[in-house]
């Protein structure tokens, strides 16, 4: 009996359920331009400084267009800062980490694979055999509640359905940094509700470090430990706000606990200022 | 349950039993009900009516015509008719043609319009994707590619014809340097217009530059590519005939060019409609590819 459970080959799965080992993320007075068409720079981010401590969440917020989604590309290793430093586990960030996990804005999940096929493609990509892949692909496709869905393309599944594929492609490669760019930005206000108790449940298993950019003060409230406001572009950090509320959350309870109302009304009040400027500036560009 | 996927494509959901979780509520689920029964119906007396109208079109032209040339209001000299061609056809199946068994005169075309058709298409894939992939590349060659595309290719006959001379290799050089643009510049475009994000997806999740190339860049070209296919098929064909028109020993295009020598617009039509239907079979084998290879992608007309 024993020598027969130690021959079995899939006690592996478990360790890949296992919490990863966190890293702290620190930007420290980075600053980015990009040239504009006509050769002018224009400043996306302008010495912006925060840290992300080992395991938590933290939420990005800002106006539409303020230059968060660079800040997650600066991170990310996509984009290098002209001036300041980013570093993740300590390390200056060069190049795209192996650490690293990116859900994106829009779909961006692979159209001709099937559901597991695309959560099998990071563990391919970093090398995994087949059999192997696919095995903790279709743990994770478990875990997000695609049982059954295996074989279905993209196209056959909902916005919240690919977005649970999303998750479960970037999380089978336990990173232990999880970039996110308003992920469920594109989902109606339910599946958002049902996509964030979704993620915080599958963030519990591995606890990586999350940046979580959002334009949506609910949503970065309901899911962080700390809710940064930028301000309107270029982005600076304007205020910094430790979220103390219990966990685990439910999403749609903790929005009438107390302390989320009044933390509501206090980040809102850095924010409004700068959702105006933003605003004023669209009407002045159209 | 809700709006959208109302309508059923009997591939999704609805069709197989759907797992119990919070997503299947959203999923393109149709469980498909009298409605599309119904629907079905109607769709299939829709279809009937379109067989029944394609052959009465058909019915209609060919007997105008052979009542017109019955009747001498057309000169049968120059426009044949239908029945000569038909006899014709008879003759070269039965007596083979005077340059041999027909079926030798289709294998020697059919040969040459495949070659061309498999090595141009290669080349236009491989170059299109590889150009698509090198921006740098792309930049430098691109007034070369352009001033090459603008030469009236089919001049390239006769020096293909001097260059490899009667037999089926000057045919084969033409249809590969017709069928190459096609297909390269929409492998090309289609490398081109990969999505951003799907490329950016790959490379954080651990693809390198030749992993993205292939299950990336590849599928993603790959509606562009087989859709220049029906095209680049057309152009093979063009390219087997036009070489057999400008000097062969064997082949349609040389029946084609006799018939006319000896005034005879029966052989020309003939010719022809086999060429016609070699064109339309290999269409319809094209089109069954497009369907296997990209599977994945949702139905035209599907709810999605």
């Amino acid at each position: 009996m024993r020598t027969e459970l130690r021959q079995d080959p899939e006690p592996e799965p478990d360790a890949a359920r296992q919490p990863v080992t966190p890293v702290p993320i620190v930007l420290d007075g980075v600053t980015k331009r990009f040239a504009s068409p006509r050769g002018e720079h224009r400043e996306a981010v302008r010495d912006v400084s925060f840290r992300v401590e080992p395991g938590s969440f933290t939420a990005v917020i800002g106006p539409t267009g303020c230059g968060k989604s660079t800040l997650l590309s600066l991170i990310c290793g996509t984009e290098r800062p002209e001036s300041g430093t980013v570093s993740v586990d300590g390390r200056p960030v060069d190049g795209i980490g192996q650490d690293i996990g990116f859900v994106f804005q829009t779909d961006a999940v692979f159209p001709w694979k099937t559901v597991l096929g695309n959560v099998a493609a990071g563990p391919r990509f970093r090398g995994v055999p087949r059999a192997r892949a696919q095995a903790l692909a279709a743990d994770w496709v478990r875990r997000v509640g695609l049982a059954g869905f295996e074989r279905y393309h993209p196209h056959q599944l909902s916005g919240g359905m690919r977005k649970r594929v999303a998750l479960a492609q970037t999380l089978v490669n336990r990173p232990r940094v999880l970039l996110m760019d308003e992920p469920f930005s594109g989902l109606d206000v339910q599946t958002r509700q049902i996509m964030s108790d979704e993620l915080l449940s599958l963030w519990e298993l591995t606890r990586p470090s999350v940046v979580f950019v959002t334009h949506d003060l609910e949503e970065a409230i309901t899911l962080a430990d700390k809710v940064v406001v930028l301000t309107a572009g270029p982005a600076t950090v304007k205020e910094e706000f430790d979220i103390d509320l219990p966990r685990p959350r439910d999403a749609r309870e903790i929005r009438h606990h107390p302390d989320f109302v009044r933390l509501h009304e206090l980040v809102w009040k850095a924010l409004r200022d700068e959702v105006r400027v933003a605003y004023e500036r669209g009407l002045g560009a159209a | 349950m809700n709006g959208k996927s109302a309508g059923g494509s009997t591939r999704s959901a609805g069709a197989r039993t759907v797992p119990d979780v919070a997503g299947a509520a959203q999923a393109g689920a149709v469980v498909p009900g009298g409605a599309a029964t119904v629907r079905r119906t109607r769709l299939r007396g829709r279809a009937l009516v379109v067989a029944v109208g394609r052959v009465a079109v058909l019915v209609v032209f060919l007997g105008t015509w052979q009542l017109l040339a019955a009747t001498h209001t057309i000169d049968t000299f120059y426009f044949g008719r239908p029945s000569g061609i038909w006899d014709r056809l008879e003759t070269w199946i039965r007596h083979g043609t005077s340059q041999g068994p027909l079926l030798t005169q289709v294998w020697v075309t059919l040969q040459e319009t495949l070659l061309g058709f498999g090595i141009g298409t290669t080349l236009g894939v491989v170059c299109g994707i590889a150009l698509g992939r090198m921006r740098l590349a792309a930049d430098i060659l691109a007034p070369y590619i352009k001033t090459l595309n603008s030469i009236p290719r089919i001049v390239l006959g006769s020096v293909f014809a001097i260059w490899f001379g009667l037999g089926i290799g000057s045919k084969v050089a033409l249809a590969v340097v017709l069928v190459f643009f096609g297909v390269f510049f929409n492998a090309f475009q289609g490398a081109r217009e990969v999505d951003r994000a799907l490329i950016a997806n790959a490379r954080v999740l651990g693809a390198g530059p030749v992993q993205v190339t292939w299950q990336v860049v590849v599928p993603s070209a790959l509606s562009w590519i087989t859709t220049s296919l029906h095209v680049a098929f057309g152009f093979a064909v063009t390219g087997a005939i036009v070489g057999e028109l400008l000097g062969a020993q064997q082949g349609l295009g040389l029946l084609i060019s006799q018939a006319q020598a000896n005034f005879d617009p029966d052989g020309v039509y003939a010719g022809l409609v086999i060429t016609a239907l070699l064109a339309l079979t290999a269409e319809g084998l094209i089109t069954l590819l497009e369907r296997r290879l990209l599977r994945w992608r949702p139905r035209p007309g599907s709810n999605r």
